[in-house]
């Protein structure tokens, strides 16, 4: 069936096609890590009883989560330098917009997780003395991120797989390495396969990680 | 110990609790009962500040609870609490439920917590259960470790929310035999309950509520001759008939 095929071609662009995904993964890495650290606060001030608060990063969610991703990247990569007055590398901009969008998301899976824990949890808790800030730390989070991790990771499998958008400011993540060597020598179908089984890989092999997480922290 | 003075409660424009007055003396076991909505386990979450009240005053051994200055962890730590729903923590063991808040609130080291958490489970009968999770052991056993938890923080009175009620009949008699036996060792109690048999045997008195407010605090003998009030008459003809 291959016959014809030349995969050799992906050993020599080797070291081309392994640039471009170490840029996926520091996308992914950093997108996710920023993302969940401001996707907490968010969740927190959802949750806060200040009503002003809470109402204005609903409005950020809903309005976010409403968007295209890439009309977010677009924004990001022509806004930023007018705001600060001075250019900003694709790497950035694309990084901020990233981290934004998925902020938005991640907040409302860790309010869901963190709404999922029962209210009597917290009642039991404060009844044997614990402070609020201990039955947060000790009772309710840990359940709330046994609650929420399947989705989050699934969440960070969407976010590596988006990371390919990039490619509309110039960056060249690891699809848009690999469509350049495809056009550049004319082997889209060795190129476009191998993408996939990467992408295949690392997917099966995270949902496999989910799927252990599960039974092993099932509440 | 406990000093229930005036306690009202509203919910928006809806009062839970009227003009509730009641004391529970220092050994003393007070069974609290009444039709469901009358107002019982808002009043005995009103003891450890778990809710607000609107008017009144309650004091548990001199302290006031409804005074802002009160460190409400604090005093919460020295009551013990027992919910209709068990609610132990799931995801940790049931010595890991009783080690928790000594070690957090109390400051105790892992092994003196651990080594009160296995007396305790021996002494409910659990002592093969510390390392199994909640989601483990029935109800009547997660309500026993429950209790387990409570009294490792060495409470100088025990609250009780309808603690057998989400019980299934048979694991009902295990649970009320764990309290008959603390009621007995002297512990101080309030125990929002259904059970007549259980008060007959341990309640020194009886509080009836009806409607927010308290309508009858007898002796249990009293209560059970006669009740004064028709309410009470009433409610207690129709929960001894089975």
């Amino acid at each position: 069936m291959f016959a014809g095929f030349d995969f050799g071609i992906l050993w020599l662009n080797a070291p081309f096609l392994w640039n471009g995904m170490l840029l996926t993964l520091q996308l992914t890495v950093l997108a996710v890590g920023g993302g969940l650290l401001l996707g907490i606060v968010l969740a927190i001030a959802r949750l806060s009883s200040i009503k002003s608060l809470a109402w204005l990063v609903e409005a950020y969610v809903n309005f976010l989560r409403s968007m295209p991703l890439i009309l977010v990247i677009f924004w990001f990569y022509t806004l930023v330098p007018k705001l600060i007055g001075r250019p900003v590398s694709g790497f950035y901009s694309v990084l901020i917009a990233f981290v934004m969008f998925e902020a938005a998301y991640y907040s409302e899976i860790i309010r869901a997780g963190i709404s999922s824990v029962r209210r009597n949890q917290i009642a039991a808790a404060m009844a044997l003395g614990l402070t609020n800030l201990q039955s947060m730390r000790y009772v309710v989070l840990p359940q709330a991120v046994r609650n929420m991790i399947p989705v989050l990771l699934t969440q960070s499998i969407i976010m590596l797989q988006d990371t390919s958008l990039v490619y509309v400011v110039g960056l060249r993540d690891f699809l848009t390495s690999a469509d350049i060597v495809a056009s550049r020598d004319n082997r889209p179908t060795e190129l476009y396969l191998f993408v996939a089984i990467v992408f295949l890989v690392i997917c099966f092999s995270a949902s496999r990680l989910v799927n252990r997480l599960r039974r092993r922290y099932a509440l | 110990m406990i000093e229930l003075t005036h306690v009202s409660k509203w919910y928006g424009p809806v009062q839970v609790l009227d003009d509730c007055s009641m004391s529970i003396a220092k050994g003393e076991v007070v069974v609290i009962c009444g039709p469901s909505g009358s107002g019982k386990s808002t009043l005995i979450k009103c003891i450890n500040g778990l809710e607000p009240f609107s008017k009144g005053t309650i004091t548990v051994d001199g302290i006031s609870v409804g005074d802002r200055a009160t460190n409400l962890p604090k005093l919460r730590s020295r009551i013990g609490m027992v919910f209709q729903s068990f609610e132990l923590f799931p995801h940790m063991t049931a010595g890991e439920n009783i080690v928790l808040a000594q070690q957090k609130v109390l400051g105790r080291n892992r092994e003196a917590a651990a080594v009160k958490a296995t007396e305790l489970l021996a002494r409910m009968g659990l002592a093969e259960h510390a390392t199994k999770y909640p989601a483990q052991l029935s109800g009547g056993q997660q309500q026993r470790v429950a209790i387990a938890r409570a009294l490792a923080m060495d409470p100088i009175a025990m609250l009780f929310d309808e603690p057998t009620s989400a019980l299934d009949p048979e694991m009902i008699t295990e649970v009320l035999d764990v309290m008959v036996k603390l009621a007995e060792d002297g512990m101080t109690m309030a125990v929002v309950t259904h059970e007549m048999g259980f008060a007959r045997k341990v309640a020194d008195r009886v509080v009836f509520m009806d409607q927010g407010s308290i309508v009858e605090d007898a002796d249990k003998e009293a209560f059970f001759g006669t009740p004064r009030s028709q309410r009470a008459q009433l409610f207690l003809s129709k929960i001894l008939q089975h």
